[in-house]
C-alpha cells in the first residue's frame, strides 16, 4: 500500500496543518497588513479602555467646561489635566472626545456590519438555493438598491428616522445588506454546483443542514473580505452623516460630529479641532481597508502563488 | 439469493431550451444481494444519470418520466423526498468519481462521516466515532484516529478514495452505487480500491453498481454486465459470456478497443465515428450509424431478445468472435 502515507500526511503528527493556520501564516507575510492589523488593534484597544486612561468623560456635562472651549494642544484644562490635542468649542478635551467618538464609530461600525451580514449572507443563500422565481425576485431587489448610492440610502433613511445610535445602524444596514447578499449568492452558486454538494445530498442530509453546514463554511472566505471591507465602509459612512448634522447627536460625539465641530474654526488657525479627529478616522478606515485587502489576496485561490 | 434493486423501463428525460435530451431511454436491470454489476458505457451514454435517477437526484430540468425502480421490493422511482432522504447515505450509498470534490474541503473527516450516520441514526456522537474510526480501518487506512482528525487536503487521492467507501459503508448499505470511483486514480491504486470494494461487498453482502467505462475494470469485478449505449442497454449478461462472446457489435467493439499484449503491433480497433447527439437520435438502432453489421433493416427499433441467457438489443447478434 503505497499510498498509504502521503507525503503531506508525513508531517510530524504533532503540528496538524490546519486551514485556519495556513491562513494565519499567510496573512502575515505582508509587511504592511501586518503594521495595519497592529494599528487597528491598537485603536479597537484604546477605544475599549477609553473610560480608564481618559481624563475626561466628554459626554458627562459636569466634566465639561466651556472656559476650556478651543485651547490648542498642550494646554492646561481647568480641572488641572493636560490637553495633549487641545480641546473643541464647547470645551471638551478632544484626546477624551476622540478616544469616545471612535468607541462609537467603531460599534456603529462593526454592528451594521454584523448584522447587514447576517441578514445578507441569510438572504443570499435563500436566493442562490431557492432559485427560480424566488431568486429573480430578490436579485432585482438587490439590483435596485445597489443603484442608489450607500451614502443617499442611508441619508434618506436617517432623515425619516431620526438621531440616534439605533437609527444609525438600521440606516446603515439598510444601506449595505444587499453587498453581502450578492456575494453570498454569487459564491454559493459556484458551490451549489460542485461535487462535495451532490456527495452531501447523496448522504441523505437534509437541505437545511447542506446549505448551512456544506456551502456556508465554503461561501466564508469572500463575506470575511467583504465584511472588512463595508465595515470600514460603514465608519465612514455614519461619519459622513454626523458631519452632515443628521447622524449621531451633539451630546454624544462621533468622529464625524467632531470633525464637523471643528470645521467653522479651521478658517481661524484652530486647525485641531477637526485634523485630530480626521486623523483618528483615516487611520481606523485605512488600517481596516489594508487588513481587508490583505485577507483578500489570502483568501482568494487565484491570486494564490 | 433476493433482488435488492430491480429497474424497470426506467426513463429519464432532460427537458432543455434545444429540445428533449434522453439520457435514460427505457432501462431494465435487476441487482440481487452481494452481487456486483458493472453498468459499462462511454461518456453521455446515461450510465451516471441512471445512477442519480436510482437515488432521486435528478435536478430539473431533468425527471424520471416513466418506469419503475424498486427497492427491496418499494417503489422508489418519484418517491416523495423525505422518503429518498432516509435512503440515501443510508440504505443506498454513492461512491464517487473524483475524491479530490466530493469531500468538503472546509470540514474534517471526522465531521463529515459522523454526520453521515447521525443523519440515519439516533446515537450518542462518541458511537458514530468509534464506528467511523472501524469503517477507516476496514477499508486499509493505518491510524484511523489520526486521519479522521485531518482534513480532505491532507490525503492523497488513494486515501480519499478510501475514505469515500468507508462513508459509503457507514451506514450498511444494501446497495452501493460507485460511479467510476477508480478512474481518477492510478492504476496501481485503482487496483487496491477495487480490490477492497469487493472484499467489503462479500463481507457485507452489500449489493453494487460499478459504473464505468472500462471493460477492464469490471471484467475481474463484476457478477454482471449491461453495457449502455445512447441511454440504453444494448447487451446484458454474465461477465464471463459478455467478455469472452460478447454479441452486440458495440460490446465486441468496446472490447476490441482495449490494448493487449496478443494484438501487438496491429492497429487498434476503434469505433468509427462518434456518440449520436441525444437531440437528434436516429430512429431505430441508436448505434446503426457506426455500426459495421448495419443493414437498411435497422432504421426499425431492435427488439430485446435473449440469447444464451444474455439479453440484447440487436437486428445482427455478432456469433462470430471479436471483431479484430
Amino acid at each position: 500500500m503505497s499510498d498509504v502515507i502521503a507525503p503531506e500526511t508525513a508531517a510530524p503528527a504533532a503540528k496538524v496543518e490546519t486551514p485556519f493556520r495556513r491562513f494565519v501564516s499567510e496573512f502575515f507575510e505582508s509587511r504592511i497588513a501586518t503594521v495595519a492589523l497592529c494599528v487597528l488593534g491598537l485603536i479597537i484597544l484604546l477605544a475599549v479602555l477609553a473610560p480608564w486612561i481618559t481624563p475626561q468623560n466628554p459626554y458627562d456635562l459636569a466634566q465639561v467646561d466651556v472656559l476650556d472651549g478651543r485651547l490648542p494642544p498642550g494646554s492646561e484644562a481647568f480641572a488641572g489635566y493636560t490637553m495633549w490635542l487641545g480641546s473643541d468649542g464647547s470645551g471638551r478635551d478632544l484626546y477624551s472626545a476622540i478616544l469616545y467618538g471612535l468607541r462609537i464609530s467603531l460599534s456603529v461600525g462593526v454592528a451594521s456590519g454584523i448584522i447587514a451580514l447576517a441578514i445578507g449572507m441569510a438572504i443570499g443563500l435563500l436566493a442562490a438555493y431557492a432559485g427560480g422565481r424566488t431568486e429573480n425576485i430578490i436579485m432585482r431587489v438587490v439590483d435596485l438598491q445597489l443603484s442608489f448610492p450607500a451614502a443617499l440610502v442611508a441619508l434618506m433613511l436617517v432623515a425619516i428616522l431620526g438621531k440616534g445610535i439605533d437609527k444609525i445602524i438600521l440606516a446603515l444596514v439598510v444601506a449595505q445588506w444587499a453587498y453581502y447578499a450578492r456575494t453570498v449568492r454569487g459564491t454559493a452558486l459556484v458551490e451549489r454546483n460542485k461535487e462535495y454538494v451532490e456527495a452531501a445530498q447523496c448522504l441523505g442530509l437534509s437541505r437545511l443542514r447542506v446549505v448551512f453546514r456544506h456551502i456556508l463554511p465554503n461561501c466564508l472566505a469572500p463575506l470575511i473580505v467583504v465584511g472588512t471591507v463595508q465595515t470600514a465602509h460603514a465608519i465612514s459612512l455614519e461619519a459622513t452623516l454626523s458631519f452632515l448634522g443628521v447622524g449621531l447627536p451633539q451630546t454624544e460625539p462621533s468622529l464625524g460630529v467632531l470633525i464637523a465641530n471643528g470645521f467653522e474654526y479651521m478658517l481661524s488657525g484652530r486647525y485641531w479641532i477637526s485634523v485630530f479627529p480626521g486623523l483618528a478616522l483615516l487611520f481606523t478606515v485605512v488600517s481596516i481597508n489594508l487588513v481587508g485587502d490583505q485577507l483578500r489576496d489570502v483568501l482568494n485561490p487565484r491570486l494564490k502563488k | 439469493m433476493s433482488d435488492v434493486l430491480q429497474v424497470n423501463a426506467l426513463r429519464t428525460h432532460f427537458f432543455t431550451h434545444a429540445g428533449v435530451v434522453k439520457a435514460v431511454d427505457g432501462v431494465d436491470f435487476t441487482v440481487r444481494k452481494g452481487e456486483v454489476m458493472g453498468l459499462v458505457g462511454e461518456s453521455g451514454s446515461g450510465k451516471s444519470i441512471t445512477g442519480f435517477s436510482i437515488l432521486g437526484l435528478i435536478d430539473p430540468p431533468g425527471r424520471i418520466v416513466d418506469g419503475s425502480i424498486r427497492f427491496n421490493g418499494a417503489e422508489i422511482a418519484n418517491a416523495p423526498e423525505p422518503e429518498l432522504q432516509k435512503l440515501r447515505g443510508n440504505r443506498i450509498a454513492m461512491i464517487f468519481q473524483d475524491p479530490m470534490m466530493t469531500l468538503n474541503p472546509v470540514l474534517r473527516i471526522d465531521t463529515q462521516m459522523i454526520e453521515a450516520i447521525l443523519a440515519h441514526e439516533d446515537i450518542p456522537r462518541q458511537t458514530a466515532w468509534e464506528r467511523s474510526r472501524d469503517a477507516l480501518g476496514l477499508v486499509g487506512i493505518p491510524s484511523p484516529e489520526e486521519r479522521l482528525r485531518a482534513y480532505p487536503h491532507q490525503l492523497s487521492g488513494g486515501m480519499r478514495q478510501r475514505v469515500a467507501i468507508a462513508t459509503a459503508f457507514l451506514n450498511r448499505p444494501d446497495l452501493i452505487i460507485a460511479d467510476e470511483p477508480t478512474t481518477a486514480l492510478d492504476v496501481t491504486i485503482q487496483a487496491q480500491i477495487i480490490h477492497e470494494a469487493q472484499k467489503l461487498t462479500r463481507q457485507t453482502g452489500t449489493a453494487m453498481i460499478w459504473i464505468t467505462h472500462d471493460l477492464a475494470v469490471v471484467a475481474g469485478l463484476a457478477d454482471h454486465i449491461s453495457v449502455m449505449y445512447a441511454g440504453r442497454i444494448v447487451e446484458q449478461g454474465a461477465t464471463d459470456d459478455v467478455i469472452d462472446r460478447p454479441l452486440h457489435p458495440y460490446t465486441v467493439g468496446l472490447l476490441g478497443s482495449v490494448p493487449s499484449a496478443n494484438k501487438r503491433g496491429q492497429r487498434l480497433y476503434q469505433i468509427e465515428g462518434m456518440t449520436p447527439n441525444m437531440l437528434a437520435m436516429p430512429t431505430g438502432c441508436a448505434f446503426a450509424p457506426r455500426c459495421r453489421a448495419a443493414t437498411p433493416g435497422c432504421d426499425t427499433a431492435p427488439p430485446i431478445t435473449d440469447i444464451d441467457g444474455r439479453h440484447l438489443r440487436c437486428h445482427h447478434p455478432q456469433t462470430v468472435g471479436v471483431a479484430s
